[in-house]
């Protein structure tokens, strides 16, 4: 008993070396960090949209639903797609605008389809927080965001209020003159 | 934990369990043998009444769950309020249990300001307070979106969509948000599970609040530290009593608002099913958001507005490092108390500004203050002198009010002032503590 004791304190003390300690604390902290980090990661990417939310993608549309000087509101992402037929005037109004000061300046030629200027598709969701903006309200003839107080002219375009960007344009595609694929 | 116990076990059980485990020791230390000032107020019952209020809702908010359906949520609320034995009355209370429970809090919070309760040893204290002031506007944002009426379902596309601000992150963060490119059932769902679980997590940060107040013992109307006996009175029946009258009083305001006008704190729009394709003419959050609503509007850049908006509790936080005087109780601090007040009135003009729309005039049918391109008669103009206000009390008054003012004399102690009251009563009364509420 004495003797091994004696052995043990002259040995070199590999269970003491204090580097081979530091080693094995960093390690083993590292190692518990790393397997934290890649468990952390699941449970958070769970909340972003599902695969089958995601298949959502498209949504093709008859134009021959809408009017002129009429609009149509459909759901598409779950946010209101605003399908407007413009009529000349609105039109005009718009180009006439183009080099006005604008908050996000864009022509209205660049927010529609070559050829087909009286088609307007928007995503009706004002850039400011989100809520519908409704047509015909506002000092620009165009849309009106009544949480905040957003006026948007005939191009959906940003002239006044806390919004900061133009009503977005989706991506979309004439199928033919009568039919648009959104998204 | 306060220093020495005095529990004595009485019966040989009661001396069994403290032996094992010293719950009844610990019941008898915090509630009944705890010393509190002998100065305090009505002002100082709120704290009892908030824990009254989170029972309230945790165990009506319980039993809502048991009957509501997040995947038919309008109509499950519906029936709730139309079949279920007696739903009406639970989803009553749960529903003006939110706007009982800022109300308190708001007290509770102003009361914190006046008498200086935030500054050292109190600013942990004061700082779980705003930890929990902060889960309880999640907890009750998400509440309000469970009904998935109008005013829920745009509420939440407003609220969410404030993280958007944010640069670069802000529309990966919504979407995480969401579940999705839109609120939609996905987000309906979290939030019925968080809704669920933040009320347990305020319950845990409670106990670590009362825990802290119990360190470094109440604050009190004069602000100066109890120093001997005559300066303190046992939590029973001194403080239990005025707590439970209290407590009383507020349950008749409680009681009257749910069987007499269980409606006048919500909206009528959310009686109508969610629809993501139109938004309501008049947007409004519920009461107890009007103020950080108002600020938001009031600053005209997107982000600048989030900011300010989330500044304006950051304020709060900051608090025990803003304020530079030395003396806790404003009652001795004549021009404190005097922005105080305007601080106060200033809360409230926002509140009112968050209630209408931001271009109507405050003043009707004038139209006399133009100045350039603005309105100054609109709420928009009073909200921002308002949210002025409300920083430069926090970030200019406060700091600079601290190292200029000339304080009133501060007692000795609690009992010198109040034994030496005109109308009081002799030294050793001291069964009759001041009741100057």
């Amino acid at each position: 008993m004495a003797d091994t004791a004696v052995g043990a304190t002259t040995e070199p003390e590999h269970g003491n070396d204090p580097s081979r300690r530091d080693f094995i604390y960093i390690a083993t902290i590292a190692a518990a960090a790393g397997g934290a980090a890649s468990l952390v990661w699941p449970f958070i990417d769970q909340m972003n949209p599902s695969a089958d939310t995601l298949a959502l993608a498209s949504t093709e549309f008859d134009l021959t639903k809408v009017a002129e000087g009429q609009q149509v509101t459909l759901k598409w992402r779950g946010k209101p797609l605003f399908v407007r037929n413009r009529t000349a005037g609105e039109i005009q109004k718009a180009v006439a605008d183009d080099s006005a000061a604008m908050n996000d300046p864009q022509k209205d030629a660049d927010r529609v389809k070559p050829g087909k200027a009286q088609w307007l598709v928007l995503i009706g969701s004002c850039t400011h927080l989100g809520c519908v903006p409704t047509f015909g309200g506002g000092d620009y003839g165009g849309w009106f965001c009544p949480c905040h107080g957003s006026h948007y002219d005939t191009s959906g375009r940003i002239r006044k209020g806390p919004a900061p960007l133009n009503l977005a344009v989706p991506e979309y595609e004439f199928l033919s003159d009568t039919t648009v694929k959104i998204g | 934990m306060s220093g020495h116990s005095t529990y004595e076990p009485k019966t040989g059980f009661e001396r069994w369990l403290d032996a094992r485990l010293p719950i009844v020791r610990l019941g008898y230390d915090s509630f009944v043998d705890y010393p509190t000032p002998r100065n305090l107020n009505y002002w100082y019952t709120f704290g009892g009444i908030l824990s009254l209020c989170l029972a309230t809702q945790l165990i009506s908010g319980i039993i809502l769950a048991m009957h509501y359906d997040v995947g038919d949520a309008f109509n499950s609320v519906e029936r709730i309020m139309r079949d279920v034995n007696h739903g009406w009355l639970i989803r009553y209370m749960h529903a003006n249990g939110a706007s009982m429970f800022f109300i308190a809090v708001y007290i509770h919070m102003f009361r914190g300001l006046y008498y200086g309760s935030y500054k050292a040893p109190r600013e942990v204290l004061w700082l779980l307070g705003c930890v929990i002031y902060l889960l309880m506007m999640a907890t009750a944002f998400m509440g309000y979106v469970l009904p998935w009426g109008q005013m829920s379902f745009h509420g939440a596309v407003v609220i969410t969509n404030l993280f958007g601000a944010l640069p670069i992150v802000g529309e990966s963060i919504t979407t995480w948000l969401w579940g999705g490119f839109a609120v939609d059932d996905a987000t309906l769902n979290r939030f019925f599970s968080l809704h669920y679980l933040l009320p347990f997590m305020i319950a845990g940060v409670v106990i670590l609040h009362i825990w802290a107040l119990h360190v470094v013992g109440q604050n009190n109307p004069t602000g100066v530290e109890p120093k001997s006996k005559a300066d303190t009175l046992p939590f029973t029946p001194y403080a239990t009593v005025k707590d439970g009258f209290a407590m009383s009083v507020f349950l008749i305001l409680f009681a009257f608002f749910v069987f007499y006008m269980p409606n006048a704190l919500g909206h009528a729009d959310n009686y109508i099913p969610a629809n993501p394709l139109v938004t309501p003419a008049h947007i409004v959050p519920e009461w107890y958001f009007l103020p950080f609503y108002a600020i938001l509007r009031a600053v005209p850049d997107k982000l600048m507005g989030v900011l300010a908006m989330f500044g304006a509790i950051a304020c709060l936080f900051a608090l025990p490092w803003l304020d530079t005087s030395k003396v806790r109780s404003m009652r001795y601090r004549p021009t404190a108390k005097m922005y105080f007040f305007i601080f106060v009135v200033a809360c409230c003009i926002l509140g009112l500004c968050g209630a209408k729309l931001p271009d109507d005039p405050v003043i009707p049918h004038v139209k006399t203050f133009l100045l350039i391109d603005a309105d100054l008669n609109s709420f928009v103009w009073l909200s921002r002198a308002a949210t002025l206000y409300y920083f430069g009390f926090f970030l200019v008054i406060l700091p600079i009010l601290g190292l200029k003012e000339t304080p009133l004399p501060v007692p000795e102690s609690i009992a010198s002032p109040a034994l030496s009251h005109p109308a009081g009563l002799p030294a050793h009364a001291t069964a009759a503590p001041e009741m100057k509420g």
